[in-house]
């Protein structure tokens, strides 16, 4: 049986590093695309440069690289370590294109890496420029593949349950991949992953405008980024929203919870643009609506409309007695695979075993249940509604806002006289940290929404983590928050230290004669 | 035969192969962390040192980590048990694994002695301690870890973190942390010169002797283990699972796989030859043919622990008929096929540009070099 401490310290483990390897994330996605636009200009026009401009941004890029890596590197086996019943559940799946990631990408994107850092002599430019092509190739398949994953645990399709293995077995691996929801985040994530790298492009090279430093340089590098920027925010929002439409169709408590839709109403609904949801009374106080508006976001018309919380609850609550004939069955399968009544049992209540699941927390034998315990658990189906509410708005209003920044940047820049706009240039420095929120808020968005569930209506996240002890738990978040503290203290240190020396040199590069007095003979 | 097994099978060679290269590939990087401080005495010789292995290190790393994807797809029963109730040992290679990225990306980005010392000794630790783990673990697959499963497969370890440093396992450890040491110094032998290069030479000498002896006490020592036996399970490639077996255990059970097809043997004699012919390549100064044998002989070693505890992936102390099986802890031949298919695509693609990328960046490293490149380590 589980600690439910254990499985809060889990997921809060699993948050805190996957939410810290994002950080990271975004910058590789979007700036190796950008180094390779820049070196595609420096082979065609020969002008040094772009050249320079391709060193001076790789040489940042690989600052970020290194911890990207690092930290992916722990994810990898966290899956094993903290959540191995999810891991045995349905690793015949989710194994799958996390193997095909290491095979696919992460190979190509880490040779190559090398070979853009060192290569710079030894290839021929046309040589360096694949080499560069391939790590930004490299490291967006890493992002498709990783999404198909994480897209199977928000929808889960291509699989079916299999009693004799006990787990959760792949039927399609085509219908995996081509999973709409997979398809609809990797474009949403690399992109914003673009805009990620605009942004700190742009901001960056304000950051030199305003100090007239590396002019030509910054000049054309805000260029290029700022109309990479406006292009990759487009496409976010117009991916967004297709997202969030996919969404609703798959995941309605997950919509439900993003836009604090309490009880059901009758089309056209209006939008909720600020609300502040209370989960115990299910309501929402201080509301400011705009009418219609829900109803064109998630459904494309004026006449759709979605299940609010009071319908998705007894929807649930049904579901749950489903799933308790299942669950006994499974029970008895166990111990008798052979068992013909019991796998018939199981056949006909199949579809809502994770529904018996999410009952096994109270009712550890489901078939003694109360009323109040299936009320319970049918409670669990609505995930934490205000953060997940809020996390969204933020998001939006991000992306909004970084849309309006771009546009005046391509004004600003095609008319030559962004140099002159201070104020813009102290903007563009201040809204580096804001792509880096709008991810986290997304993934926010993404996870929270999936809650109760690791694998939507399969698994609930109670029975999917490790059954360590709580000081088990203890003892690995603080190794884990005292070491990512060291780390980001180093990086955000070198990461300036590169900015403020600026192109030309690496930083302690020249410095270190000192250290070597004499060649030994 | 059916399909089903002979695909169980070729999963578990292939995993053979990946433990391989991972042995390989990112020991010797590994290895060169280990004798960072002891072949480079200044931070010049250092920096060369590092750089050797600079272009690779990241690919190389790779192993690992598909290591794990491929564990995760395979067999997710291992991945799902091992890792969680190995968990303090994981979380120490892990952690310890890390360092080495912000090592080698960050130690030369500052001049001060102290910044680069401690850079020194994090990439001793992220070098020494996954070798020790990566060969206690195979130790330790040798005693049976002490997990069991409840009725839906929930697994429940019931060990403690220190019985998994026992001297066997420990034995383990040492000689994975020479095999590492050896492959590192051969790739400093094969490039770099001068006192980096003859440095590295005494040490591959003492580490390929050092492996043969703890090899051969390993050998010995298994004589007198309690190995296991599968004496009732359903038949290979029919779905199962660990509830429904029965397992025998004996002291000597280990070599049983060896006694019963004697041609076996000729795994471990390719480990010691692999040690041995290292050894002498080393002293001879052929350095590219001591890093082959180098891997010839990880080869051989990780062949031994696989043939030695065949059918067993992860046998069980607690519950010894709840053992983990290449029969019971696979994927389905769905998945199996399927990752068969990309592997068959991928592995080969990525050797070729692997090679390519090795090419490339091939020749000595020199301290001029080092010192007059921005982008060097
Ligand atoms: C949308 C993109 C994305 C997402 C959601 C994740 N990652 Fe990641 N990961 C990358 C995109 C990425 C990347 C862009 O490819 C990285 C980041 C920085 C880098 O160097 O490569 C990377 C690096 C990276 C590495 C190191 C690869 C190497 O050695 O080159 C591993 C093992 C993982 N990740 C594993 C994971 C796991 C298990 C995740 C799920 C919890 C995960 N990542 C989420
Ligand atoms: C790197 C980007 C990601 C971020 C920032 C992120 C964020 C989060 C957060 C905040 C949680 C905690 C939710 C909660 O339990 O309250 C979580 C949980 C989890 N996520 Fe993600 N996630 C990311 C990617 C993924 C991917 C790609 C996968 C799968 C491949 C994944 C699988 C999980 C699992 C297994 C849990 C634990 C179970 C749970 O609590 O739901 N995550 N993640
Ligand atoms: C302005 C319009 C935007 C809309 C309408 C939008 C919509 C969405 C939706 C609906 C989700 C939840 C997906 C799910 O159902 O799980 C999501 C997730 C996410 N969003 Fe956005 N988003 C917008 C802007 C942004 C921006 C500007 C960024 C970052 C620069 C961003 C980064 C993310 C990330 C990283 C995720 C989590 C991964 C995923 O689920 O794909 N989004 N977004």
């Amino acid at each position: 049986m589980h600690d439910l401490n254990v499985v809060d310290l889990s997921r809060l483990q699993f948050a805190l590093t996957a939410l810290y390897h994002y950080l990271f994330v975004p910058l590789t996605l979007g700036l190796s695309m950008l180094l390779a636009a820049m070196e595609t200009v420096y082979v065609v026009t020969r002008k040094p440069i772009y050249r320079q401009m391709t060193q001076f941004w790789g040489k940042l890029f690989l600052i970020n690289f290194a911890l990207g890596v690092a930290t992916g590197l722990t994810m990898e086996f966290e899956f094993g370590t903290n959540w191995s019943f999810y891991s045995s559940f349905v690793g015949d799946i989710f194994g799958a294109p996390l193997a095909i990631e290491g095979l696919m990408a992460f190979f190509m994107e880490s040779t190559f890496v090398g070979l853009m850092a060192f290569g710079w002599e030894r290839l021929r430019p046309g040589q360096h420029l694949a080499v560069t092509y391939l790590v930004a190739l490299g490291s967006n398949l890493s992002a498709l593949w990783i999404l198909v994953a994480n897209a199977f645990m928000q929808s889960p399709v291509g699989a079916h349950f299999n009693p004799a293995t006990m787990r959760m077995e792949l039927s399609s691996l085509p219908a995996l991949i081509f999973n709409h929801d997979a398809q609809a985040k990797f474009v949403h994530t690399s992109i914003a992953g673009f805009v990620t790298a605009a942004i700190f492009v742009t901001g960056v090279s304000a950051f030199y405008l305003l100090r007239k430093r590396h002019v030509d340089l910054a000049r054309r590098s805000f260029r290029m980024a700022a109309l990479f920027g406006v292009l990759a925010t487009i496409g976010v929002i117009t991916l967004g929203d297709a997202l969030g439409f996919v969404g609703a169709q798959a995941q309605p408590t997950k919509l439900a919870a993003m836009e604090a839709l309490w009880t059901t109403e009758k089309a056209p609904m209006p939008f909720n643009l600020v609300a502040f949801p209370s989960q115990s009374e299910q309501t929402n106080h201080g509301t400011l609506q705009v009418p219609y508006a829900l109803s064109l976001l998630v459904t494309h018309s004026l006449d759709g409309s979605v299940p609010g919380v009071d319908q998705l609850e007894k929807d649930a609550v049904r579901r749950i007695h489903d799933g308790i004939p299942a669950v006994t069955a499974l029970k008895t399968l166990s111990a008798n695979p052979s068992d013909a009544t019991a796998l018939q049992q199981f056949k006909a209540h199949e579809k809502d075993l994770g529904y018996g699941f999410l009952l096994e927390r109270y009712a550890p034998d489901v078939t003694q249940a109360t009323p109040a315990q299936v009320n319970q658990a049918a409670r669990d189906t609505i995930p934490a509604v205000a953060p997940v509410f809020w996390s969204f708005r933020v998001m939006v209003a991000m992306g909004l806002a970084m849309l309006a920044f771009f546009v005046m940047a391509v004004i600003y820049t095609m008319r030559n006289n962004v140099q002159d706009k201070r104020w813009f240039l102290k903007l563009a420095v201040w809204m580096i940290p804001v792509p880096f929120l709008a991810n986290e808020a997304g993934w926010l968005v993404a996870e929270l929404g999936r809650q109760p569930w690791t694998v939507y209506e399969m698994l609930p996240t109670w029975m999917s983590a490790s059954t360590h002890s709580l000081g088990y738990m203890i003892f690995s978040i603080t190794g884990f928050v005292l070491l990512y503290t060291v780390f980001i203290v180093v990086e955000m240190y070198l990461m300036v230290r590169a900015i403020r020396t600026g192109p030309g040199t690496s930083p302690g590069f020249g410095e270190d004669a000192r250290l070597n007095p004499a060649p030994e003979a | 035969m059916d399909l089903y097994a002979a695909l169980q099978i070729t999963w578990w060679l292939l995993l053979g192969v990946l433990l391989i290269g991972l042995a390989t590939m990112v020991g010797m990087d590994m290895g060169v962390g280990t004798i960072l401080r002891y072949v480079g005495r200044t931070d010049l010789q250092r920096r060369v040192a590092l750089n050797t292995i600079g272009p690779h290190w990241d690919g190389n790393q790779v192993w690992f980590v598909l290591g794990g994807g491929a564990v995760f797809a395979a067999f997710p029963l291992i991945y799902a048990t091992a890792f969680s109730g190995f968990y303090v040992v994981m979380l120490l290679l892990l952690w310890s694994m890390i360092m080495r990225p912000l090592g080698f990306e960050y130690r030369s980005k500052m001049s001060s002695r102290a910044w680069r010392e401690t850079w020194d000794w994090a990439l001793f630790v992220s070098g020494f301690v996954p070798m020790v783990v990566f060969g206690a673990a195979f130790g330790n697959l040798f005693l049976g870890a002490p997990f069991h499963f409840e009725w839906n497969l929930t697994s429940v370890y019931t060990g403690s973190f220190l019985s998994l440093l026992n001297p066997f396992a420990i034995l383990c450890g040492l000689l994975s942390v020479s095999l590492s040491a050896f492959m590192g110094a051969s790739m400093l032998m094969l490039r770099a010169e001068g006192a980096i290069h003859q440095r590295a030479r005494t040490l591959a000498r003492g580490a390929s002797i050092l492996a043969v002896v703890l090899f051969a006490i390993g050998g010995v020592w298994v004589r007198s283990l309690r190995g296991f036996v599968l004496t009732a399970a359903p038949a290979p490639g029919t779905a199962q699972t660990p509830l429904q077996q029965s397992v025998d255990v004996a002291s000597g059970a280990w070599l049983h796989n060896f006694i019963g097809h004697p041609l076996l043997w000729l795994v471990p004699v390719l480990g010691f030859a692999g040690m041995l012919g290292g050894h002498l390549a080393a002293t001879r100064g052929r350095s590219l043919w001591a890093w082959w044998l180098g891997a010839t002989a990880w080869a051989g070693v990780i062949g031994t622990a696989g043939v030695a505890l065949f059918p067993f992936l992860l046998p069980s102390s607690a519950v010894p008929a709840q053992s983990l099986t290449v029969w019971n802890a696979s994927s389905s031949q769905m998945t199996l096929s399927w990752m068969l298919g990309f592997a068959l695509v991928f592995v080969p693609l990525i050797i070729w540009y692997t090679s390519w990328a090795f090419y490339v960046m091939r020749g000595t490293v020199r301290g001029e070099h080092v010192a007059s490149d921005e982008h060097a380590y």
